[in-house]
């Protein structure tokens, strides 16, 4: 087996007097790109620091490539950084500041060269490479930062929020971009977002972190799937999971009976530890939501009180009958018939539905996802 | 509306009248004077028409050179050191530690003590013959240094008095050294940048427009230093100290020479201006502007 590229060991970090980082253990192997989400301020980008050595940890280990590095020096740790802000030199040219690091380990001008005119060549950057920062957009500089990253050949390259400063559609593209280089070099990058959309896609594995602790670790589509608690359902997937207040009726073998404010339900779990009488949370995401044709396979009934058409599809805002909660979002067709105000009845895909204790854990599986693990995850 | 336009001129007029009277009038006054013998105890009316010959004079007044030859050796010695010496400090003062601000509060006390005649007085006191430097030396078994009686004493005690007054461009260098971004320290650190070199690599060139601003104010006041030489050293011995604010106004309020001592001024004034000029044309080969559009820093 070959050894982590990054292996945090119950590391936590105090400010002030004050944990940031509350005992944090992950294993990020060889080649695999990570990301990091969290809501702000739970310690994303200090657990990135952590691994940078930007700042020590207050305690536990950190090991990069087999090697504790928890008090060496930033640049003994073979890890390169992007960052939000790209810290560009702004004095220097971009050549000159995808060589610093390269002047800086003395090695021959020629060799220097060679390199960043390979690292400009992969990012496109090799027309640009006497400008100085100040005179490049947004995404060129962002591809400085990474080719200054690039060129020093780190064994775990670490980007903090890095498209966080651009447009929408440059975001796309440069997301895109660094898809590419990251199956190109094949490096262990560790990728701080908030953004769904980019860790959904970038992510071989995503760490959903909240207040400085790990609440769940797994591929993008797992987590999808199968959130282990409401903090990860609510935060994994765009627009979140609706959730509905529910009082357990019954538990058999393969389904959990719930008192819904409207209706009964009778949910197919695998897998539930809950008894009768206990207050659970019912989940159901915008896609697993549709309009019912008739009123025998109708679950619930509201009224439509905001429509947001995207083209490609149709959000629809539901408020239920006698309810006070949120209004549920549904995923529809781009095309779907539906007015303001108009009354609706929902039908819920119950196989895909999702439960919650009244503490947040998650109870069972919905069948559809039961044995199913994400084949894409690297092993 | 109108009413609040006057009002509004009803304010500045102090510094009206204070500028026109005590700057652009002597300004003007100084440059006629200077084409004249005017002397102080007569009458203006007495005074005679005498073209250039007060500069041409100068030419030939071997005190003139004395003095415009220290001038220089002053300017040149103290503005690099007191520059040096403030970008020394700002960047320890800059360190994350506890009580920082009251070490800052410290060190920029004796800028605003510095230039007061006041100091100047204490400072004759500390390098008089049997003064407190002389005495501190004896504790510790050193015979005492004529300070004010040698030439090169005397002139390292005015500049001395000068390093001391560090503070106001110290503040200047934090200010420019809190501007620099953290992360570039941090990824220079990740780079694997020592200390040293990120100082040279990145501080100084992103200082470099703080640095001119600061260069600019030192060599304008230092051609203009008159306490230190006037109080402490009186312009000697020999006049090793005897820099040209001071003779310009021993010539005006000593020997009475009026239109000498304005054309001594305008001498001086050239000489900055001349200075100053050549400063912003050296600019574009040092000076490094992180805001400037059109890329024409250099490095
Ligand atoms: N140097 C510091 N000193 C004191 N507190 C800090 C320091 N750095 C971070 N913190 C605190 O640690 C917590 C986590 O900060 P961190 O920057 O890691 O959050 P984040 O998850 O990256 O948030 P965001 O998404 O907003 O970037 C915050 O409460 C922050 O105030
Ligand atoms: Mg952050």
């Amino acid at each position: 087996m070959s050894v982590d590229s990054v292996r945090l060991t119950d590391v936590r970090k105090t400010f002030n007097g004050h944990e940031v980082i509350k005992g944090v253990s992950l294993e990020v192997k060889k080649g695999e790109l990570v990301v990091f989400v969290g809501p702000s301020g739970c310690g994303k980008s200090t657990l990135l620091r952590l691994i940078a050595g930007l700042e020590t940890p207050t305690s536990g280990q950190i090991d990069i490539a087999g090697r504790d590095v928890t008090y060496a020096h930033p640049s003994k740790r073979g890890v390169a950084m992007v960052f939000q802000s790209y810290a560009l030199y702004p004095h220097m040219t971009v050549f000159d500041n995808i060589a610093f690091a390269l002047k800086i380990q003395g090695l021959p001008k020629a060799e220097i060269e060679h390199k960043v005119n390979a690292a400009a060549e992969t990012l496109q950057l090799t027309h640009l490479l006497k400008r100085r920062p100040k005179a490049l957009s947004g995404g060129q500089r962002q591809r400085v930062a990474i080719g200054r990253a690039i060129v020093r050949q780190p064994d775990v390259f670490l980007f903090d929020e890095p498209l966080s400063n651009l447009d929408a559609a440059l975001r796309g593209q440069m997301r895109v971009e660094i898809a590419r280089l990251h199956t190109k070099l094949n490096a262990t990058s560790v990728y701080v977002t908030h953004d769904q959309v980019e860790a959904m896609t970038l992510a071989d594995k995503i760490v959903v972190l909240n207040a400085g602790r790990i609440e769940q670790v797994g591929s993008p589509l797992d987590l999808y799937r199968k959130p282990a608690n409401l903090f990860v359902a609510g935060f994994i997937g765009s627009p979140r999971m609706n959730t509905i207040k529910a009082r357990v009726r019954e538990v058999s073998s393969d389904a959990v009976g719930l008192d819904l404010p409207q209706t009964i339900l009778s949910v197919p779990r695998v897998g539930a530890q809950v008894a009768a009488g206990a207050n659970v949370t019912f989940g159901v995401r915008p896609e697993n939501l549709h309009l019912a044709a008739t009123d025998e396979e109708a679950h619930l009934s509201g009224y439509v009180i905001l429509i947001e058409r995207l083209g490609g599809e149709t959000f629809a805002y539901v408020t239920l009958k006698d309810s006070e909660g949120e209004p549920l979002i549904m995923k529809l067709d781009g095309e779907a018939a539906l007015y303001n105000h108009q009354e609706v009845r929902l039908k819920i895909d119950l196989n895909r539905a999702h439960l919650f204790a009244e503490d947040g854990q998650a109870i069972g599986v919905s069948p559809d996802f039961a044995d199913k693990t994400d084949e894409s995850v690297h092993v | 509306m109108y009413s609040n336009k006057w009002i509004g001129s009803l304010y500045i007029t102090p510094f009206v009248i204070g500028f026109l009277l005590f700057t652009a009038f002597p300004f003007v006054a100084s440059f006629v004077l200077s084409l004249t013998d005017a002397r102080l105890q007569d009458q203006l009316g007495a005074a005679n028409f005498v073209g250039l010959s007060n500069y041409t004079e100068m030419a030939a007044d071997s005190t003139f050179r004395q003095s415009l030859g220290v001038t220089f050796a002053y300017v040149f010695i103290t503005v690099p050191l007191k520059l040096a010496f403030a970008l020394f400090i700002a960047v320890v003062l800059n360190f994350k530690l506890k009580g920082i601000g009251l070490f800052r509060t410290a060190f920029y006390l004796p800028s605003i003590l510095g230039g007061s005649v006041a100091i100047a007085v204490v400072w004759r006191f500390v390098f008089a013959g049997d003064g407190l430097l002389n005495q501190a030396l004896a504790g510790i078994g050193i015979g005492g240094v004529n300070w004010l009686g040698e030439p090169t004493t005397a002139m390292f005690s005015i500049v001395l008095l000068r390093l001391w007054q560090f503070g106001s461009a110290m503040v200047v260098f934090l200010a420019g050294l809190k501007a620099i971004p953290e992360d570039l320290y941090e990824a220079a650190d990740l780079d694997g940048a020592s200390r040293l070199k990120q100082f040279f690599m990145i501080t100084l060139p992103l200082l470099t427009p703080v640095l001119f601003f600061n260069f600019i104010m030192q060599i304008v006041q230092a051609f203009q230093e008159f306490n230190g030489p006037y109080i402490i050293t009186a312009g000697g011995p020999l006049k090793s100290s005897y820099l040209l604010p001071l003779m310009i106004y021993e010539e005006a309020f000593k020997y009475f020479n009026l239109g000498y001592s304005s054309a001594l001024s305008w001498v001086l004034f050239i000489i900055i201006a001349v200075f100053t000029a050549v400063a912003f044309w050296s600019q574009k080969h040092w000076v490094f502007y992180a805001q400037d559009r059109d890329d024409k820093g250099g490095h």
